[in-house]
């Protein structure tokens, strides 16, 4: 019998009997009264920034003073101007040098400050990752109280990767202290557009 | 990697001798816990939400099969290679051939207690292979050829200048330099250089969802996803309890997974990979390994509800003075002691013991195992299948003896007192185990009964 035949056999020989799955009310879930000030108050407390903004052309401004210098910036909203499409095949080594990437993402989460991005608005699955920093564009009218409400507006399986991501990088493996930047982003500012 | 051979109290004994450093550990872990409580009192629903997650599980148990085949059939569909390994070694073996098919050289690996539970590291290393254990807890104890000794925290039994003394040696940081975040950085260009070369990640899973083939991995610093979307082949291995029937489940278990474990309301990264990016391999490994046996057990199944936050373990006045170390086993801490006998009774028959039975556990572990009840069911099973030495066997008998007589307990409390008053060094001396580093409190002269009797009058 194959591994998989023994373990099967076996679960089915030693399950309980079928028991329920509870029903989740949404109305048992905590309410906020502004979404925008919770967001924002719990993504700089995991040590994310955010910017509220009427237009993007503060940041669109921004993005072309970068560019001049000469900072390897990978641009992949669309309303920022042109977006980098051959990204998708750059190896890691080529994505190390990255200095900030520009994502949209599709929603924020209030009760944690995370922001749900699919793989097509990263480009490359790597890229929000090793960039060294990140800046996510999100609508005001997207942010959602709870992650409850943040799955029901997410359809996570539509792509090969999906990823809930809540302010730079961190660790606290060392004696408990702080530390941000441990292997990904070293920063994250949310701007928020509307 | 070495993992300790003394029993748990024999190595809890060599731990609290540094009385500092146990004062320490003590309230370092204490501090965790006290985030947890602050997270989890930021949500009304807080008690709900333990409910609901524990209900989830008991109904994903319930038909455990069903779902399992589902999301096999569901990840194939989605394009990933999955595999079903019986035991450790197998699990292992197939890790191996994959290694060895695509002749790699260069592997990351990203936490993983699974992983621990197999000794695949030791395997692999055994085979001329290394592995490079990514997370920065687990690169520091690794380094140090240490276990973890926490599940969350791998190097929270560590001071930062032993990292600093770690990282000397082994990156040439500057000597004496303690800061965390120097220490860190240097971890970040030596890992990075480690996830831009490698070909192949390892990875943990945290939830595999039945619905749609999906497997969802939490982690803080993102080395998960550094060392999985950089390399050609990426293999994640789960135990079969990762299962969760729904995405929508997902939002229980991410509410309630890093507001155990840390006090955060969410891990920095919780990621969704469900297909291989365009060129790469894309395995699972589903792991029995006792999972199944343990199921059958209608006393202890319910640790296969476990979600891995380690708040059981943040909470334990005894793991908090003991370290974890001193559990000579991959998962520490009260969950721990009760999957490891399942494993393997004898070797891990002392673990059930180390506990006081508070009830700690249980109140703040977010899908509601009744981890204290099971501890102590283990050590009937454990007593009746004779894998306790005798002093512990006559004591626990004797002490079943006089519970189930209350008269006999009365007057046994009545003559335990007298005795302590008049003869303490009876109680107080070398034979008594009890007695290792503790003070005996003063002697109450009545009982908490008679006292009530005498005052609920009044
Ligand atoms: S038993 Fe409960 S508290 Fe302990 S690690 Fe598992 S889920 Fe967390």
């Amino acid at each position: 019998m194959s591994a998989r035949e023994t373990i099967l056999k076996a679960i089915t020989a030693n399950k309980p009997t079928l028991v329920d799955l509870p029903a989740i009310d949404l109305a048992d879930v905590i309410q906020y009264t502004d979404l925008l000030q919770q967001y924002k108050t719990v993504l700089q407390s995991i040590g994310g920034g955010t910017v509220e903004l009427q237009d993007l052309n503060s940041l669109k401004e921004e993005l072309e003073i970068k560019k001049a210098n000469g900072d390897f910036v990978v641009n992949r909203v669309a309303s920022l101007g042109e977006v980098e499409d051959s990204i998708e095949h750059l190896t890691a080594t080529d994505l190390a040098a990255v200095d900030t990437a520009y994502l949209q993402g599709t929603i924020a989460v209030a009760e944690n400050g995370a922001i749900w991005l699919y793989e097509s608005q990263m480009g490359n699955r790597l890229l929000p990752f090793i960039c060294q920093h990140l800046v996510i564009v999100i609508e005001k009218k997207k942010i959602v109280p709870t992650m409850h409400h943040a799955y029901q507006q997410i359809e996570n399986a539509k792509e090969g990767f999906g990823v809930f991501l809540a302010g730079p990088s961190k660790t606290a493996d060392i004696e408990q202290s702080l530390v941000i930047g441990a292997h990904g982003a070293r920063s994250l500012i949310v701007y928020i557009v509307g | 990697m070495s993992i300790s051979k003394l029993s748990h109290a024999e190595a809890a004994e060599q731990f609290i001798k540094d009385e500092p450093r146990t004062d320490w550990h003590d309230e370092t872990l204490w501090f965790v816990r006290q985030k947890r409580d602050k997270a989890a009192h930021g949500l009304p629903e807080w008690e709900k939400l333990r409910e609901w997650a524990s209900q989830i599980k008991d109904h994903t148990l319930s038909n455990l099969d069903n779902y399992l085949k589902e999301f096999e059939s569901k990840a194939q569909d989605n394009g990933v290679i999955v595999h079903w390994a019986a035991d450790g070694e197998e699990h292992n073996r197939i890790i191996y051939d994959i290694i060895t098919h695509h002749k790699i050289k260069k592997i990351v690996k990203s936490k993983s207690m699974l992983t621990e539970e197999c000794g695949l590291n030791e395997f692999l290393h055994a085979k001329g292979i290394e592995t490079v254990d990514t997370d920065l807890g687990e690169r520091i104890v690794q380094f140090r050829q240490e276990a973890p000794s926490h599940i969350v925290l791998p190097a929270i039994h560590l001071k930062k200048q032993d990292v600093s003394d770690t990282f000397h040696e082994h990156l040439h940081t500057e000597k004496g330099n303690n800061d965390p975040q120097y220490l860190t950085e240097a971890a970040r260009q030596h890992l990075r250089e480690k996830f831009i070369e490698s070909e192949l990640a390892i990875t943990g899973v945290n939830f595999a969802v039945a619905e749609t083939g999906g497997f969802i991995v939490c982690t803080n610093e993102g080395n998960a996803d550094m060392g999985a979307h950089a390399a050609k082949i990426h293999i994640a291995c789960m135990g079969f309890e990762k299962m969760i029937p729904k995405a929508e489940h997902l939002s229980v278990f991410l509410r309630l997974l890093a507001r155990s474990a840390t006090g955060q309301p969410i891990t920095t990264y919780s990621s969704h990979f469900h297909k291989p990016r365009e060129g790469q391999e894309m395995h699972i490994v589903i792991v029995d390994n006792g999972r199944s046996r343990q199921l059958g057990r209608a006393d202890f199944r319910n640790s296969l509800k476990c979600i891995r936050c380690a708040a059981c373990f943040n909470t334990c006045p005894v793991y908090r003075r003991s370290g974890g170390h001193s559990y000579h086993t991959a998962v520490a801490g009260p969950i721990g002691s009760i999957l490891n006998p399942n494993i393997d009774m004898r070797a891990n028959a002392d673990l059930p013991f180390a506990s006081t039975l508070c009830g700690s556990c249980s109140n703040v572990c977010p899908v509601k195992i009744d981890i204290h009840d099971q501890l102590w069911k283990w050590r009937q099973v454990l007593v009746a299948e004779g894998y306790v030495d005798t002093t512990k066997k006559i004591g626990l008998k004797g002490m079943a003896f006089v519970l189930a007589r209350p008269g006999l307990y009365r007057f046994a409390g009545k003559a335990g007192r007298a005795m302590m008053r008049m003869f303490p060094w009876l109680l107080n001396n070398k034979l008594n185990p009890w007695y290792k580093q503790r003070e005996m409190p003063a002697p109450p002269k009545e009982s908490f009964r008679d006292w009530y009797i005498k005052n609920k009058q009044q």
